[in-house]
């Protein structure tokens, strides 16, 4: 008989608190982010798929056309062409793309490379209607960054 | 002819009364269904339904649409004829119990003198709808939610009748409005608190709403009763529930909380609708509050609670009503 009512008093209690914890929530402020109206910050750590780097004192690529990231790349997703030009050291990068429907991100190319040229980028909003999207011209890409 | 034209004026007021009925039903439904959206998602710390109109507020009007444009699916081996009958079951009955609520002095589509049993006999044809789309579903998660559903409705209109039945002998009428107008001093929550909180439980289990939604509960009988029903026939079933949480918190209203009375207003005959709704709507905001804190009960909790603590409750409360009205 004792726990008859020490149960009801108990579990009565229990369910004032209860009350007390969702009334305290339904009047703080919400914590979702708004997603196509809010974009959060992505963190620099990032790994997107990979981009040539723009350095800032030169204000272009550092590739020299070795053609170690195309080599060493384990889903032959990078293709890297150069030329020689007469007046100029080294070869000059004419093709770099990136065959992204392919791509592990596994960032073998990013370790391999000589002059650091590569990096992962910061994208992340990655929806498209053709496999085309998603091959992407590097060397374009680089040009036009500001 | 002569029995037309004394009958007349009746007949325009049964039709207001009808159609002021259906607004209700349906402005209920949508201001409840975006009101539990938007109060869900707050108390999980997130806004709700945003993107149709301002803050949301067209989502029940789309979602409305989009539920009648949806095919009904009948399951093949389906009790067809039953199954397309028990929305409507669920559904017509809700008109009925608004025409005797005492909404002000004046706004009232009958004053019956059993007022009460009216709207409690209509309340519990909604089991009866419950039982034929369970069972005309052929789907063994549809019977159970029937079965839960009966089981917990006869057992929760026990302690529901017995604490109603505490003010009725206290004000000796059925009549609703007779009721709201005796508790003109005090309100019948102070004088009979325990038949208030008994009515409460006894409410939302009779509303079949969490914790006591047994009859539907997602995460073990997918969706109890209407797993199989779709688009308009779903909707029904969800504006019989509305409207009937709307009915329950209207009685309780007019039986504990005083009808419509509260601070004059100018008109009061009329504009003690404001006071009545904003009660009401108040309950209903309770019921909401509930869902979203409490998690479900087992079955056999909430058989025991009701067998072991609100029918002892209020078989005594009843008798010490009864023996206070006899001595005073």
């Amino acid at each position: 008989m004792k726990s008859y009512f020490s149960t009801l008093f108990t579990g009565a209690w229990s369910l004032i608190l209860g009350l007390k914890v969702t009334i305290k929530a339904l009047f703080s402020p919400i914590v979702t982010c708004q997603y196509p109206r809010e974009k959060m910050e992505v963190t620099p750590n990032y790994r997107g798929h990979i981009d040539l780097v723009k350095f800032a004192d030169t204000g272009a690529h550092k590739c020299i056309s070795c053609g170690s990231c195309m080599r060493d790349c384990p889903s032959d997703c990078i293709v890297v062409e150069g030329e020689k030009r007469e007046g100029v050291k080294g070869k000059v990068l004419t093709i770099f793309t990136l065959d992204f429907t392919k791509c592990s991100l596994c960032g073998a190319c990013v370790e391999v490379c000589p002059t650091k040229a590569l990096d992962y980028c910061n994208d992340y909003e990655l929806a498209g209607f053709t496999r085309e999207e998603f091959y992407f011209d590097l060397l374009k890409r680089v040009e036009e960054r500001e | 002819m002569e029995i037309f034209y004394s009958l007349l004026p009746e007949l325009i007021r049964i039709v207001i009364a009808a159609i002021c009925g259906a607004v209700i039903v349906f402005g209920n439904a949508l201001v409840m269904g975006y009101a539990e959206r938007k109060l869900a998602g707050h108390i999980m710390f997130r806004p709700g339904p945003m993107e149709v109109g301002p803050h949301g507020i067209y989502q029940l009007v789309i979602d409305g649409l989009k539920l009648m444009g949806k095919q009904l699916v009948i399951p093949k081996n389906a009790d067809t004829p039953l199954f397309m009958l028990a929305p409507l079951i669920a559904f017509a009955p809700v008109f009925v119990p608004l025409l005797v609520i005492p909404f002000s002095d004046k706004i009232q589509g009958f004053d019956l003198d059993v007022g009460l049993l009216l709207i409690l006999a209509f309340a519990s044809i909604n089991v009866l709808a419950i039982l034929i789309g369970g069972w005309s579903s052929n789907n063994k998660y549809s019977l159970f939610g029937a079965i839960r559903s009966v089981a917990q409705n006869v057992a929760y209109e026990i302690p529901m009748l017995i604490s109603l039945l505490a003010i009725i002998f206290m004000t000796n009428t059925f009549s609703l409005k007779e009721i709201a107008a005796a508790q003109s001093p005090v309100w019948f929550v102070v004088i009979q608190p325990l038949a208030f909180l008994i009515y409460i439980v006894a409410m939302v289990a009779e509303t079949n709403r969490a914790p006591f939604d047994l009859p539907e509960a997602e995460s073990e009988l997918t969706a109890g009763f209407h797993t199989e029903y779709s688009g308009m026939s779903f909707s029904l079933f969800v504006l019989g529930e509305y409207a009937n949480m709307f009915i329950v918190c209207s009685v309780a209203t007019v039986f504990f909380l005083g009808g419509d009375s509260g601070i004059p207003l100018p008109y009061f005959e009329y504009t003690g609708i404001i006071w009545f709704l904003l009660k009401v709507y108040l309950l209903m905001f309770f019921l909401i509050w509930i869902r979203w804190t409490y998690p479900r009960t087992r079955f056999d909790q909430l058989m025991n609670f009701c067998w072991k603590y609100l029918i002892p409750f209020s078989l005594v409360n009843l008798l010490i009503t009864v023996v206070m009205v006899k001595l005073l």
